[in-house]
């Protein structure tokens, strides 16, 4: 659904510079401000920290780091927090971090049908799609279905594993290592990774390949 | 509580749509609103789960005809007044162009940008270092609870009256059906426990397939009984 969009036509629209949503974030704030109960420096060190410092870029990591060394792959497979711990992720929304790893018999996908829980210290704050209805509703019931929808074919062998973050506990999918980058550096192989690989509503390719 | 928030299973939405080189934030208002709602937090009148549960008693179809920070904002507007930060007209009074006089909050434990860093390390919140037997353990076949709390409740409707397995012990943990209804953390363990697609959505569902679900002793029953 995307009614950010909506909202900016509607701005448009009227000519406002701002949309209702927009006045009403700006009139809670300067209330708690002048009540004193939010500090407006930390919220802009809040919005730094989640656009600029914590992000896909740090799952990515994990995921190369898993693939070349497999004593690592084993330690994140086995406690996923104290592995990427290692790597100095750790933080909020990722409390306990489970590291579930996708196979040619395996397709792990992840989702939160009742808020959009995310491992935010590997992968930073969700996107929209995550949150949405859409998602949220179909993952569980037509995993196969939204997987097709975004290109990626389960055999009817295999078997595809929802894992529908409920609780305080966050998952996080090893994508498989796509074939002929065998002699890829670890910053290279995490070039490769992506957001939705790592959510399991997608394959890793190979440079070069078309997505 | 039955509302909209809880959407597994339900037909209608449409396609999944990415979108390519996605910002974190489309608009100035969701970083402030985002930043607002984890500083508040921080005053600790509030845990996670009453602040989930503030959300999902945003009205339904109100609830799915706005984004994610637009939930936010109501959840946080509606906690502000229910914990008594603010009054309850006090913010309508602001958008009105309002100005009246803001009583300064007092003996608040305010987030500061210094502390930014050391808060959101500190990743122990919900696990709970409390000795609590587990009632199942890896391996067992249980049954899910069919309960419709009107309260907060983390066993989703497609999951209730359901059998499957516990796959994973993940340890004793504040149970949020408890917590975020105002009753205490009411420790006790959380499992993963698997359930075959064909149990949750019969015959037609493939036949591989698994959903695994995170759930608490207390909506877990034993199977057969």
């Amino acid at each position: 659904m995307s009614h950010d969009h909506a909202h900016v036509h509607d701005d448009a629209a009227r000519g406002s510079p701002l949309s209702d949503v927009a006045l009403r974030v700006r009139a809670l704030e300067s209330l708690l401000v002048e009540k004193g109960l939010v500090d407006p420096a930390a919220l802009d060190v809040l919005i730094d920290t989640y656009e600029t410092k914590v992000g896909p870029r740090n799952g990515a990591r994990v995921v190369a780091r898993a693939w070349v060394d497999p004593a690592y792959r084993a330690r994140l497979l086995a406690d996923g927090t104290s592995a990427v711990a290692e790597l100095g992720f750790v933080g909020r929304q990722s409390e306990k971090l489970v590291v579930v790893e996708n196979t040619p018999a395996l397709h792990n996908m992840v989702v939160c049908t009742l808020c959009s829980c995310y491992p935010w210290a590997v992968l930073g704050l969700p996107p929209v799609w995550y949150k949405s209805a859409p998602y949220r509703a179909r993952a569980v019931i037509d995993p196969r279905g939204v997987l097709r929808e975004l290109g990626v074919d389960v055999p009817a062998d295999a078997e595809v594993r929802v894992w529908d973050s409920t609780a305080e506990i966050r998952y996080m999918v090893l994508p498989e290592r796509p074939p002929g980058t065998e002699g890829m550096s670890e910053d290279a192989l995490a070039a490769l990774v992506t957001r939705d690989a790592m959510i399991g509503v997608a394959r890793v390719t190979p440079p070069g390949a078309r997505r | 509580m039955n509302g909209a928030h809880d959407l597994g299973g339900m037909h209608g939405f449409g396609p999944v749509e990415i979108e390519r080189d996605e910002p974190v934030f489309h608009h100035d208002w969701e970083r402030r609103a985002f930043a607002l709602t984890l500083a508040a937090g921080f005053l600790g009148k509030w845990n996670i789960d009453i602040g989930r549960y503030a959300r999902e008693q945003m009205p339904p179809a109100e609830y799915l005809a706005t984004s994610y920070y637009e939930h936010w904002l109501f959840g946080l507007a509606k906690l502000l007044r229910d914990t008594g930060l603010v009054a309850p007209d006090e913010l309508d009074a602001r958008l009105r162009g309002g100005r009246a006089p803001v009583t300064p909050a007092t003996g608040a434990r305010v987030l500061a940008a210094g502390d930014v860093a050391r808060v959101l390390g500190r990743s122990r919140e919900a696990r709970v270092d409390a000795d609590v037997a587990p009632r199942f353990r890896v391996g067992a076949r249980v049954v899910t609870r069919n309960i419709n709390p009107v309260g907060h409740t983390r066993l989703p409707r497609y999951a209730r009256g359901r059998r499957g397995v516990v796959t994973l012990d993940h340890g004793v943990w504040v149970f949020p059906d408890a917590s975020g209804n105002g009753l205490g953390k009411k420790p006790q363990h959380c499992y993963s426990v698997r359930f075959e697609a064909r149990e949750l959505w019969g015959a037609e569902a493939p036949a591989r397939d698994a959903v695994h679900l995170d759930l608490w002793d207390d909506h877990l029953d034993p199977e057969g009984r």
